[in-house]
């Protein structure tokens, strides 16, 4: 129990830090603010050093003997392979550009979550170890020891990071924070510092495919269950297929769509236009997860997670391959996959069949944007769309942090949705595009037991949706990314609660107008469609 | 601590060469200290720059801040989402000369019907106008090493001196400098978020250029130096044949200016100065957005330990065929 | 003269000394940043409790409605129940109020003998600080729930085919298994 406090001092807290520098700021774990540590059996399943069960909140961290050894051989390691993570260690001017850019900066005021700062931590040791001014001048350098506090403090804010990129935006010279982030998790790991939410999916991607752990025949049963639904909703029966040889296109997505609300209804919709345009497509069960939390890990386990989509691509024969709507999937794909498991001589340049639309942008990597693939069907009248059916949306669209900022994929999903529904308002100007603000919980940040870290960095995303809600009575907040759909409806929960979530591609189905459907009643969700629920009360 | 350790450090070399013009040791301050300086310099900065060329760049990862390229009707923005080594060349240059993504910060808004700026416009605002007058002040000097001075720095100094107020001819870049430097130093103490942020390393550079400029202007403005003395003194540096006679012959304060200069050349490849090489290898900017069509190589990729299909299949293959999905081996 | 009109008469230099105590709750790092960032998007929280307690003031001070402010309260309390604050501290930025307006206007309310109306205003600070806690246990609850509807979320496709699925619904009580992404 609390101390009673003081009338005094209810009516004026004073929350100012002692005025001590941030470097002698220890770290302090508080509540709601940090995931739990990763179980040791998660990282035994991927062969990683030093599994074991251990907890934050614990004051020992049951650290091998030589942790500050491994640290700081891997630290020059890096160094000597990441032109980005050594100049980002030494151009730095602390211009304070990006102090203000971070949404856990903006929704929380942590003064270690200003962009700046959190490069600071790691710099600070990079300085003490590897500079001579640092080894010579300390302190006054910006030069600190790496010690136990040090470890502590990186563990807290590298996974108080997102990823998002939107720092660099800003940077005069590109800093990025996300280069800085990934290294710091990448060292944290070799001493099995992860978080379970992260080390748990990984574990699951590895053995089973996807984040999830959903075996084969779930997998399939999952599907199956949306067909289900779909039937009842179109009146008709879609028939997919699983791991087939000789299909035209494989089809990857997050595994999370096939499994929690709102994202459910986006797959229900990728079921749908396939089965309408007769697409000779085939779902894997073994390269079920288009995400990839390896990424959050380490280079090399999202390497290793990733390597399974051009390996079924290779086994199944078939020519191309077509993702699904997805970020930091579509950062890795876009940007690493080619480089870490190409080249993709196997298969073809990647060639719309029902277009002939050749999608030239990506002929090394032979992987196509659902986005792109679906605004070319749109853009050459392949679909018979009803917008009408979306009437009772209004809608607004959230740029997800990697597709903006690490992909530039903006105008296919905006024209996509002013084709399939009528409402669309777009949120202000500095909260979109490359400006775009982080749902507060990407890179595995995702758990429960951070939800207060989770709805701070969500703030300033909700904050803009607000706007809209209020403004112009913005009810759904579309995006193209899985983390989004799961993430984003939590957010608005607590934030903007009237607000729903949804991925564009069920704006699609709700609009598809299929050869052969009964008349529609239900949308996606098995809610009325406008104009049908009254219909049916008046008969 | 962070302000007064470096301050004292500049007010110490200051005082080095009031103590050394003392000391008669004209022949370092005028000729050893700037050759060493230079030296480090270019030594340094090539360094650097080596040292960081020599990691490579592992993944293809530049920040796009627009529409990438993509279906031929949807409209590319080829500047800030590059596809082509122009769009990246273009994309630097104006990173470089007109500092794009600090520009970034500049948010005009409609407030009560009047467009406002939001505070931060003052920082791009003062670090271009820094960047640039020490530019033109350093292509300004050239004219000291030269016989005959070309008509490009003729027409610099003409126009940095268009005012035409005073004797000798006032140079506008002087004023602006100084107010650049004195803001950002300013903005440093008294903005919390940035003094928080500070690092000596952060103050020491700006006290030395505020000295050198100071002396520069005390120099040029107020305590006249034997001006053909510099110039034969610089003539003969670049000649590698300096006059030992003219040394004692030029003011102290020419040589405060001098060795601060000097400090700062020796500094730069040790500093956080040495963003003036990086800023051209920064991964994120100079990249072009093309990794999809074009694959990056990582020279030190390397096989990693994967879980098969057929170890998959192995795990699950009685599920599989239950579930009807095709197996490999039955 | 009554203590309306005071009140408006230093409308402008008492929301600035309540905004200011406030901010002052935050770091000093972080109050700057919050003062200064003038954006309403790029500065939500500054935003949010700038425009609120001038509404909350109007509100007060015109003796409007409270369901009126009940919205204003909202969004102050509902930022400042997932920061750094202790229940006591998340709601207190009200009786901020009474402290600022004894402090700035004590010489006028004593010259004009108007304590009874003061006793009024404050009644009314007191009765929304009083709301303000209710939203705070509100926010709380919200976060548990959401805590706890993700959990749903993930899990309901699984319950609903349960008898399909008996090796994964193994891992229901271990929800950590499953992730989405």
């Amino acid at each position: 129990m609390a101390k009673l406090p003081k009338p005094e001092e209810l009516s004026k807290i004073d929350l100012k830090p002692p005025k001590t520098d941030w470097m002698d700021t220890p770290v302090e774990f508080k509540e709601d603010m940090y995931c739990w540590g990763a179980k040791g059996k998660n990282l035994k399943v991927v062969e990683f050093p030093n599994a074991r069960d251990w907890s934050p909140k614990e004051e020992d961290w049951k650290l091998p003997e030589n942790w500050k050894e491994i640290v700081m051989e891997a630290f020059g390691d890096r160094l000597s392979k990441y032109r980005s993570f050594k100049l980002f260690m030494d151009i730095c001017v602390r211009c304070g550009a990006c102090a203000d850019k971070c949404h856990f900066f903006i929704g929380g005021g942590d003064p270690k979550n200003m962009p700046v700062l959190r490069a600071e931590l790691m710099r600070s040791v990079y300085r003490k170890h590897f500079t001579t001014g640092g080894k010579i001048f300390g302190k006054t350098a910006g030069a600190r020891e790496l010690t136990l506090n040090v470890l502590k403090e990186w563990w807290y804010y590298y996974y108080q990071c997102t990823e998002c990129r939107r720092c660099s935006v800003f940077c005069p010279y590109g800093i990025d924070t996300a280069e800085i982030t990934m290294m710091g998790r990448e060292f944290l790991n070799l001493l099995g510092l992860n978080i379970d939410w992260i080390a748990g999916p990984v574990a699951n991607c590895y053995m089973k495919g996807n984040h999830l752990g959903l075996e084969p025949h779930t997998i399939k049963n999952s599907i199956e269950f949306f067909l289900d639904d779909i039937e009842n909703i179109t009146g008709i029966k879609i028939e997919p297929t699983f791991n087939r040889k000789g299909a035209e296109i494989l089809f990857v997505t997050p595994s999370g769509d096939l499994f929690a609300d709102p994202g459910t209804y986006t797959a229900m919709g990728y079921l749908m236009l396939f089965h309408e345009l007769g697409l000779d497509y085939t779902w894997s069960t073994y390269a079920s997860e288009g995400g990839n939390f390896g990424f959050f890990t380490s280079n090399e386990m999202g390497k290793r997670l990733n390597s399974k989509i051009y390996a079924e691509a290779k086994r199944l024969g078939v020519k191309w391959i077509l993702g699904g709507e997805c970020g930091h999937m579509w950062r890795v794909l876009h940007q690493y996959m080619d480089t870490w498991n190409g080249p993709a001589d196997f298969l073809e340049v990647p060639k719309s069949p029902i277009t002939g639309t050749v999608f030239e942008n990506a002929k090394a990597t032979k992987m196509v944007h659902i986005a792109e693939f679906t605004a070319d069907l749109i853009k050459h009248g392949k679909l018979k769309l009803d917008p009408r059916r979306n009437d009772h949306l209004k809608v607004t669209f959230h740029d997800s942090c990697n597709t903006s900022r690490g992909m530039g994929i903006l105008e296919e999903p905006r024209y996509i949705i002013k084709n399939v529904c009528k409402n669309f308002y777009e949120m202000p100007e500095n909260t979109i595009r490359e400006y775009t603000f982080c749902c507060g919980s990407g890179t595995g940040l995702n758990a429960s037991e951070n939800m207060a870290l989770r709805m701070r960095g969500g703030l300033p995303r909700a904050n803009a949706v607000k706007y809209v809600h209020d403004n112009h009575g913005v009810n759904m907040l579309a995006n193209i990314c899985a983390i989004d759909r799961a993430t984003l409806k939590s957010a608005m929960e607590y934030w903007v609660p009237d607000v729903q979530v949804c991925g564009i591609h069920e704006l699609v189905a709700n609009a598809l107008v299929m050869k052969g459907e009964k008349e529609r009643t239900l949308d996606l969700r098995l809610e009325p469609l406008p104009g049908k629920a009254e219909k049916e009360g008046n008969e | 601590m962070k302000i007064f350790f470096p301050l004292v450090i500049v007010m110490i070399l200051v005082l080095l060469v009031f103590a050394g013009i003392k000391a008669n040791l004209y022949f370092l301050f005028g000729v050893v200290i700037p050759y060493a300086a230079l030296a480090v310099f270019v030594l340094g900065f090539i360094y650097r720059v080596l040292k960081w060329a020599s990691s490579p760049v592992p993944f293809h990862i530049p920040t796009t801040c627009g529409q990438e390229k993509t279906l031929p009707w949807i409209k590319q923005n080829k500047i800030e989402n590059p596809s082509s080594a122009l769009g990246v060349i273009i994309r630097m240059a104006l990173e470089v000369f007109a500092f794009r993504s600090l520009f970034r910060n500049l948010k005009t808004e409609l407030r009560d019907g009047k467009i406002v700026y939001g505070s931060e416009k003052w920082l791009w605002a003062a670090g271009l106008a820094f960047h640039w007058s020490f530019l033109i002040i350093l292509v300004r000097h050239l004219r000291f090493f030269m016989e005959n001075v070309p008509v490009v720095l003729k027409t610099i100094e003409g126009l940095d001196s268009f005012l035409q107020i005073g004797v000798p001819l006032f140079y506008m870049t002087d004023a602006v400098i100084l107010a650049a430097v004195t803001y950002l130093f300013l903005r440093r103490l008294y903005l919390p978020q940035i003094k928080y942020i500070s690092l000596a390393a952060d103050y020491f550079p700006l006290f030395l250029i505020f000295g050198i400029v100071l002396s520069g202007v005390l120099m040029r403005y107020f305590f006249k130096v034997h001006i053909v003395g510099v110039k034969i003194l610089a003539m003969g540096l670049v000649g590698f044949n300096p006059d030992p006679k003219i040394l004692s012959e030029i003011g102290a304060i020419f040589y405060v200016h001098l060795f601060l200069l000097s400090i700062l050349f020796a500094y730069f490849p040790f500093s956080k100065l040495m963003h003036l090489g990086g800023v051209f290898l920064s991964p994120t900017r100079n990249l072009s957005n093309n990794s999809r069509e074009v694959r990056h190589i990582n020279p030190w990729n390397y096989p990693v330990h994967v879980h098969t299909y057929e170890e998959y299949e192995n795990d699950f293959r009685d599920k599989m065929k239950k579930a009807g999905i095709p197996v490999e081996k039955e | 003269m009554s203590l309306k009109n005071l009140l408006e008469e230093n409308k402008g230099k008492i929301i600035a000394k309540w905004f200011d105590a406030i901010i002052e709750t935050y770091p000093s790092d972080t109050a700057n940043f919050l003062k200064s960032q003038e954006n309403r998007f790029a500065n939500p929280v500054g935003a949010t409790i700038s425009q609120g307690i001038n509404n909350l003031f109007d509100i007060i001070m015109n003796g409007s409605d409270n369901e009126e402010a009940y919205a204003f309260l909202d969004n102050i309390v509902r930022i400042r129940a997932i920061q750094d604050f202790t229940p006591s501290q998340a709601v207190s930025f009200m009786f901020f109020l009474k402290r600022i307006i004894r402090e700035e206007l004590r010489k006028a309310i004593q010259e004009k003998h108007i304590y009874e109306e003061l006793f009024a205003f404050e009644a009314k600070i007191d009765v929304l600080a009083s709301s303000a806690f209710d939203i705070y246990m509100k926010c709380r609850e919200k976060l548990y729930e959401i805590k706890a509807s993700e959990l749903r979320r993930m899990t309901f496709r699984l319950l609903q085919r349960a008898n399909l699925l008996s090796e994964v619904k193994g891992q229901d009580s271990d929800f950590k298994e499953g992730n989405d992404g």
